[in-house]
């Protein structure tokens, strides 16, 4: 049996009058591609940013291998192996390719903050050739000195996810990676992350996209108005009349 | 007892020229997300509306001067005393207040062209971009200034009426030998009236309520097919008259000269960011709240125990309310993140 | 990074070595070899290389930097007073206050970005100078300016050596800081400033402030902790700006507090820009080219002009003159000023943009192909 790696911990959140999230639990298993589901307003990015370090949780915890999340800054979180996708991919769009996976790969190398300006960037060969590597990977390898800024959107996608897997991260977070996509770039997109999957890669996507959602995920949690309708397989989840109802019928708001 | 009454007066006072400048700020930078550093400009503009008005007035020639006897000696008359003797020189007295009929579309036009030469070409870059050239365009400005009115302070005076002092000792039971100028009085009070004119004009207008509801969210508004765009035009002019206003009734209280727009211009940010970036009460507010409390801390007995607080008690407290509270007094929460 | 490599910057660093040493010679023929002027390039050359750390590289619009400049200035005459006339002690005086204010002030106003950060830096620079102009006057002796005196203890210089009759010089063991000793002084801590600057640019450092330029939220989800990058670089901008302000006095042993008003960030703040921001070499052309025009621009007068346009009919003269004047002499701030809007209005890259769309021009007239998108050197 795999072990939790991930563990979100009766979580709550409120926002003004909002309950953004009410007891919210999520145990998340090495290697497993865990996606988070549900209508409009469930608290789903919620949750990823309560992960992240981007918002604190009133209530509960989220512990990454034996290590607390809640309360730390985003880059002591980064640091300890969570590496996030956002909605809109954060990239660095005045840096060229090279340039936006080769910073990552400081960070994982050199830690949080490191003072070296007497070191020539053109002599760290190891931080470029991962970087290299890494691009090569999701297959952006023709165009390393192109700026990032100049891509299109899917592959200002697959800059990220480089971007995160040049870490080697423990987690990878996904907040909707197909917003926005074309049926052609989504079936890229679900294409790179599959291969992603196939390394033991552990994930957690929210998704809206359905296709995307029962062609990655090994589990399902299924969010509505902030608490957890239902967990299992795609199949349980895929049966359960309770998500039925979220989506479709009249508990929705 | 007296000595802060005369205080919260001056305070009050100079809290009123706070209060419309940084209005006419968060107004352009709350509608229009504009950071405008040319707006203390405006401020001097607005005065040397007064200056000017004052030249234009005292047009004159030289005439003989009667009353010197022993030798021929002429003197400069104005062609207003000329053709119109009593009133004429009547007029003249009034050149300040007569400087608003003037101010009013001259700013406006300022503000507009300002707006349409200038400040809509820079909606969607950087607020260092929009810093950086409306800074220039201060400069560029005082720097006009400079070459037609001259580099030195040009002092204004206020009509005759209301150049003494009213009694306000016995207006509020402290004692009959306390005055405080009237023209101040009066400016406190064109202040407020013009405050309340802005507000007004926001509440009960639709073209107000449009202003506003962009203020809230823009992006709303043009989707429901309102051109906001063509109302910041009017909307950059209406701050534009305000802060120019604020400038020509300004000048009796102190004498303009080129550099007054720089003076002012930190003040403003100061006052606006303690209000509360895109809060128009939370500008007024401030103000006169930093007024008052510059002129508390000028006290003797204040700068006794802490020399030099009036110089820097304004921006201290800015410095503490950025760092501790940055959404100001007023200021909606999430408007800026860190 | 892709079109610089380690050869091509030591020519440009051996032609900028070159080009500094030989300043003298070369600025003769536009009448700009006087020490005054050339002290001027170099010291304003360190200031904006300073400010174009923090701003070319980080985007940070600071109005504070006056302060250091300032501070540097008082530590240096401070030292002149109080220790000795030697221009070392007070160019480490300057530059450690300035980066012990840099410190203070960047600690605070770090905690914002954006224009909160912006106007924190300028709240500062008001009180500073206020605080310079009529409060700390024991310290800085107000409107005056701080100045030298006969008096004054100078106790490292008199353990060597007697008192002299008068107002003593400035000097770096023995060799007078005035002239043309002077600007060899500045043009050496100059190039080393360059050289530093350099190094930042090329290294991963640089990359870092330049990706927090880019996407500051990313640069902290990809576990860097931002805070200390900004600040070491404020703090060390800060240094550069007490180094130029100690060299001001070094040259001139006077100090006041007009250099610390937040007007004069804004000059500096114009010297990036109009060269290029972010870029190695624009800060220094654009603080040249403003000394330089300063200089001949403001002086200038009506006769100049007169003798200048004579070749007019008298006129058509007048009316020329009337125009030009007010933008030459005392006019030189207008112009200042609306080159500045234009530079930002069209070209905000500055010069070196500028020089950069010519040279892709010539290069696509020449059928090298579409410019590939490269880095900026």
């Amino acid at each position: 049996m795999s072990n939790t790696i991930l563990k979100v911990t009766n979580v709550d959140k409120t926002f003004g009058g909002l309950r953004a999230l009410s007891n919210v639990n999520l145990h998340v298993e090495q290697g497993v591609t865990h996606a988070v589901i549900g209508p409009n307003g469930a608290g789903k990015s919620t949750l990823l940013n309560v992960c992240v370090g981007r918002i604190t949780p009133d209530n509960g915890s989220v512990v990454f291998k034996d290590e607390i999340l809640t309360g730390k800054e985003p880059h002591r979180i980064n640091q300890l192996g969570v590496a996030r996708v956002f909605q809109t991919p954060e990239i660095f769009p005045e840096l060229t390719l090279l340039q936006n996976v080769m910073i990552p790969a400081l960070a994982k190398r050199e830690g949080a903050f490191r003072f070296n300006p007497f070191r020539s960037l053109l002599s760290q060969h190891e931080i470029r050739d991962e970087a290299c590597h890494t691009l090569e990977d999701v297959g952006l390898a023709d165009h390393l000195a192109m700026l990032a800024g100049t891509l299109s959107r899917g592959d200002k996608r697959r800059l990220e996810l480089a971007m995160c897997l040049v870490q080697h991260p423990g987690l990878l977070l996904l907040d909707e990676p197909t917003a926005g996509m074309s049926r052609h770039d989504t079936n890229r997109t679900i294409d790179l992350l599959q291969r992603i999957k196939e390394r033991g890669m552990t994930k957690v996507i929210i998704e809206h996209d359905m296709h995307v959602v029962f062609s990655l995920a090994d589990r399902i949690t299924v969010l509505a108005q902030g608490t957890v309708i239902c967990e299992g397989t795609p199949d349980e989840v895929r049966g359960d009349p309770r998500v039925q109802e979220a989506y479709l019928g009249g508990a929705h708001l | 007892m007296d000595a802060i009454f005369i205080q919260l007066l001056n305070g009050l006072d100079k809290g009123g020229a706070y209060a419309l400048i940084a209005l006419g700020l968060t107004l352009v930078f709350g509608t229009l997300g504009v950071v405008n550093f040319a707006h203390g400009a405006l401020f001097m503009l607005g005065a040397f509306c007064a200056v000017a008005m004052h030249q234009l007035l005292n047009i004159s020639e030289k005439v003989k001067d009667e009353s010197i006897t022993f030798f021929e000696a002429f003197k400069e008359q104005p062609y207003l005393e000329i053709w119109f003797g009593d009133t004429g020189t009547a007029i003249l007295d009034y050149a300040v207040p007569i400087s608003i009929l003037l101010a009013i579309p001259v700013m406006l036009v300022i503000g507009l062209v300002m707006e349409r030469g200038l400040i809509r070409h820079f909606y969607r870059r950087s607020h260092a971009e929009q810093i950086l050239v409306t800074f220039g365009l201060a400069i560029v400005l005082q720097e006009v200034i400079k070459v037609l009115f001259g580099a030195n302070p040009l002092p204004m005076s206020a009509p005759e009426i209301v150049s003494g002092s009213a009694p306000v000792g016995s207006w509020v039971g402290l004692g009959s030998g306390l005055v405080y100028p009237w023209w101040r009085l009066i400016y406190l009070l064109f202040s407020l009236v013009v405050i309340g004119g802005v507000f007004a004009f926001l509440r009960f207008t639709t073209y107000g309520m449009v202003v506003r509801a962009g203020m809230y969210d823009r992006e709303t508004v043009g989707l429901l097919g309102i051109n906001i765009e063509r109302r910041f035009t009017i909307v950059f002019g209406l701050a534009a008259v305000v802060a120019g206003l604020a400038g020509v009734m300004y000048t009796p209280i102190v004498p303009p000269d080129y550099h007054l727009g720089m003076e002012f211009l930190v003040l403003s940010f100061v006052v606006v960011v303690v209000g509360g970036m895109g809060s128009l009460p939370g500008a007024v507010l401030a103000g006169f709240l930093l007024g008052v409390l510059q002129s508390f801390a000028s006290m003797n007995e204040v700068t006794q125990l802490f020399p030099g607080i009036d110089q820097i008690i304004i921006y201290l407290v800015a410095v503490v309310v950025l760092l501790v509270r940055p959404r100001g007094l007023l200021g909606r929460k999430g408007l800026m993140e860190t | 990074m892709e079109t610089s490599s380690p050869r091509r910057d030591l020519i440009m660093l051996a032609i900028f070595i070159a080009a500094v040493l030989t300043m003298p010679l070369w600025t003769a023929p536009i009448g700009a070899n006087y020490p005054d002027l050339l002290q001027k390039f170099a010291i304003f050359g360190i200031f904006a290389i300073g400010y174009n750390l923090l701003f070319g590289l980080t985007g940070y619009l600071s109005f504070g930097h006056a302060v250091f400049l300032g501070v540097g200035s008082y530590a240096a005459v401070w030292s002149f007073k109080l220790f000795s006339m030697n221009v070392l002690p007070a160019v480490v005086m300057g530059v450690l206050f300035a980066g012990l204010f840099a410190a203070v002030i960047g600690y605070l106003s770090l905690r914002r970005s954006g224009i909160y950060f912006a106007i924190l830096t300028l709240a500062f620079a008001q009180m500073c100078y206020n605080l310079a102009y009529s409060v700390l006057t024991p310290i800085t002796n107000g409107e005056t300016g701080l100045q030298l005196a006969r008096a004054d203890p100078r106790i490292l210089d008199r353990m060597f050596f007697e008192a002299d009759v008068g107002l003593p010089l400035t000097n770096l063991f023995g060799m007078e800081m005035q002239g043309y000793s002077g600007f060899y002084f500045c043009a050496v801590l100059l190039i080393l400033a360059f050289f530093l600057s350099m190094r930042i640019f090329r290294s991963p450092f640089g990359l870092k402030l330049r990706a927090i330029k880019s996407n500051q939220v990313r640069m902290s989800y990809t576990g860097f902790h931002t805070r200390p990058y900004m600040m070491t670089v404020f703090i060390i901008s800060g240094m550069y700006a007490g180094l130029a302000g100690s060299l001001l006095a070094v040259t001139d042993p006077l100090a006041g507090a007009e250099r610390m008003q937040w007007t004069a960030s804004g000059e500096v703040v114009l010297m990036t820009i109009l060269g290029g921001a972010g870029t190695l070499i624009g800060p220094l052309l654009g603080a040249g080219i403003i000394k330089y025009f300063e200089n001949i621009f403001s002086s200038f007068n009506d006769s100049l002009l007169h003798n200048a346009f004579s070749f007019l009919p008298d006129g058509v003269q007048d009316v020329v003159v009337g125009i030009v004047s007010l933008f030459v002499g005392e006019g030189w701030q207008l112009t200042l000023g609306i080159a500045f809007m234009l530079v930002v209005i069209f070209l905000p890259g500055g010069l070196m943009e500028g020089f950069r769309r010519i040279g892709a021009l010539i290069a696509r007239r020449r059928g090298r192909g579409p410019a590939e998108e490269v880095e900026r050197p």
